[in-house]
């Protein structure tokens, strides 16, 4: 199988440097998707209609998106406090989840490849290079001096077509301008621990220090092993939810290459259909998680 | 070879318990909803809530797999 020619990454690649800090194809299409939300939101509020109160337009579709998204939290919460609270980092989880897994979908992220210079190993190695291509260059001018030293030069010829082999090799890599932010275990981590420090931080705004009872508590020795199973879950919350996010994302990309690669034609379209489940269900998910977590937080262990 | 073999070897064992765990939770939700359909909207909602908890495990199983593969 002709696996060579699908492009399949596990981790980010860089495609540019700022001051000596890499920018991946993963970050650049993260910064695209917030561009987007951010003008959408800025749009939307520079239209806002406050005379007649008869909205119209984008207007109606953020009123909706807002409304909708309340509706769930309250219904989840049933505080208004709270879902106060709650609906802006969780509605900002999902926004951008949801746009980052859908702009992977759109035809061109991934195929559209930009060609970044990178310097293959380390620095001795690269100025090993450089004097075997030297080396090689000077042969290539003084042929009779082979002639003249004889058979030792002869016996180094195999070292000679390796030398061949990496002048060959390309120093430019091709690398794909776009990622979906959330196909990046990178991305995915940081959304997590966000959303695990929030859950600490909302616990102990509404309890205060009784929040710290769930993890370090001496009343009983049972208590005692049940605070450090939470304290170890509290950890767990973070691993499930990068990976979750980022081997669902990821598979559907590694999916859609391979069938497209296999049959390019009609094929792939049921897939897409999948794929634009997936992504909504995971951008649902992880809100829907990240606002029981949280609200599980500010209720206290003797309030139900 | 070996390689190859382990990657098949863990997606296919990893499938097994998420498979028979969303199965479950889709015949009991699809039940729920019959007794009472005016809470289709909620148990909907904890149902996928719920395969997407299963569906984790065998997530786990397929990022070993795609590292076992391409690391």
């Amino acid at each position: 199988m002709a696996a060579t020619d699908i492009h399949i990454s596990i981790s980010a690649e860089e495609i540019f440097t700022i001051g000596g800090f890499a920018v991946t194809n993963s970050i650049f299409t993260s910064l695209i998707v917030s561009a987007i939300l951010v003008v959408f939101a800025a749009i939307v509020r520079s239209k806002l209609d406050t005379k007649t109160y008869r909205p119209s337009g984008l207007q109606n579709f953020a009123e909706w998106l807002v409304e909708s998204l309340h509706k769930l939290i309250y219904d989840t919460t049933g505080d208004l406090r709270r879902t106060r609270l709650f609906l802006p980092l969780t509605t900002t989880f999902f926004l951008w989840i949801l746009l980052n897994n859908w702009l992977g979908l759109i035809p061109g992220v991934g195929t559209i490849n930009v060609i970044h210079s990178e310097s293959v190993g380390t620095e001795t190695e690269q100025t090993l290079q450089l004097t075997r291509q030297a080396q090689a260059q000077d042969e290539l001018i003084f042929p009779e001096s082979i002639e003249e030293v004889g058979a030792p030069i002869f016996g180094e010829a195999p070292l000679d077509a390796e030398v061949r082999e990496e002048i060959d090799k390309p120093y430019a890599v091709k690398v794909p301008l776009l990622r979906p932010g959330s196909a990046d275990l990178n991305t995915t981590l940081a959304l997590a621990l966000i959303s695990v420090l929030a859950t600490q931080l909302f616990g102990f705004h509404f309890q205060r220090f009784a929040y710290f009872k769930k993890f370090i508590n001496f009343s009983n020795p049972m208590m005692f092993f049940v605070g450090i199973l939470e304290l170890i879950s509290e950890i767990a919350k973070v691993v499930s939810f990068s990976f979750r996010l980022f081997g669902n994302i990821f598979a559907g990309e590694v999916l859609l290459v391979v069938i497209a690669f296999l049959v390019p034609l009609i094929v792939p379209m049921p897939f897409y259909g999948l794929e634009l489940f997936v992504g909504f269900i995971q951008a649902l998910v992880f809100m829907m998680l990240s606002l029981v977590f949280f609200n599980m937080a500010t209720h206290g262990h003797d309030d139900h | 070879m070996s390689t190859e073999f382990a990657v098949a070897f863990v997606m296919g064992v990893g499938s097994i318990g998420p498979g028979i765990a969303i199965g479950l939770l889709v015949s009991s939700g699809l039940q729920a909803i019959g007794r009472n359909p005016e809470a289709a909207s909620k148990i909907q909602t904890n149902m996928i809530l719920g395969i997407a908890f299963a569906e984790a495990i065998a997530i786990y199983a397929l990022v070993v797999a795609l590292i076992l593969k391409f690391v």
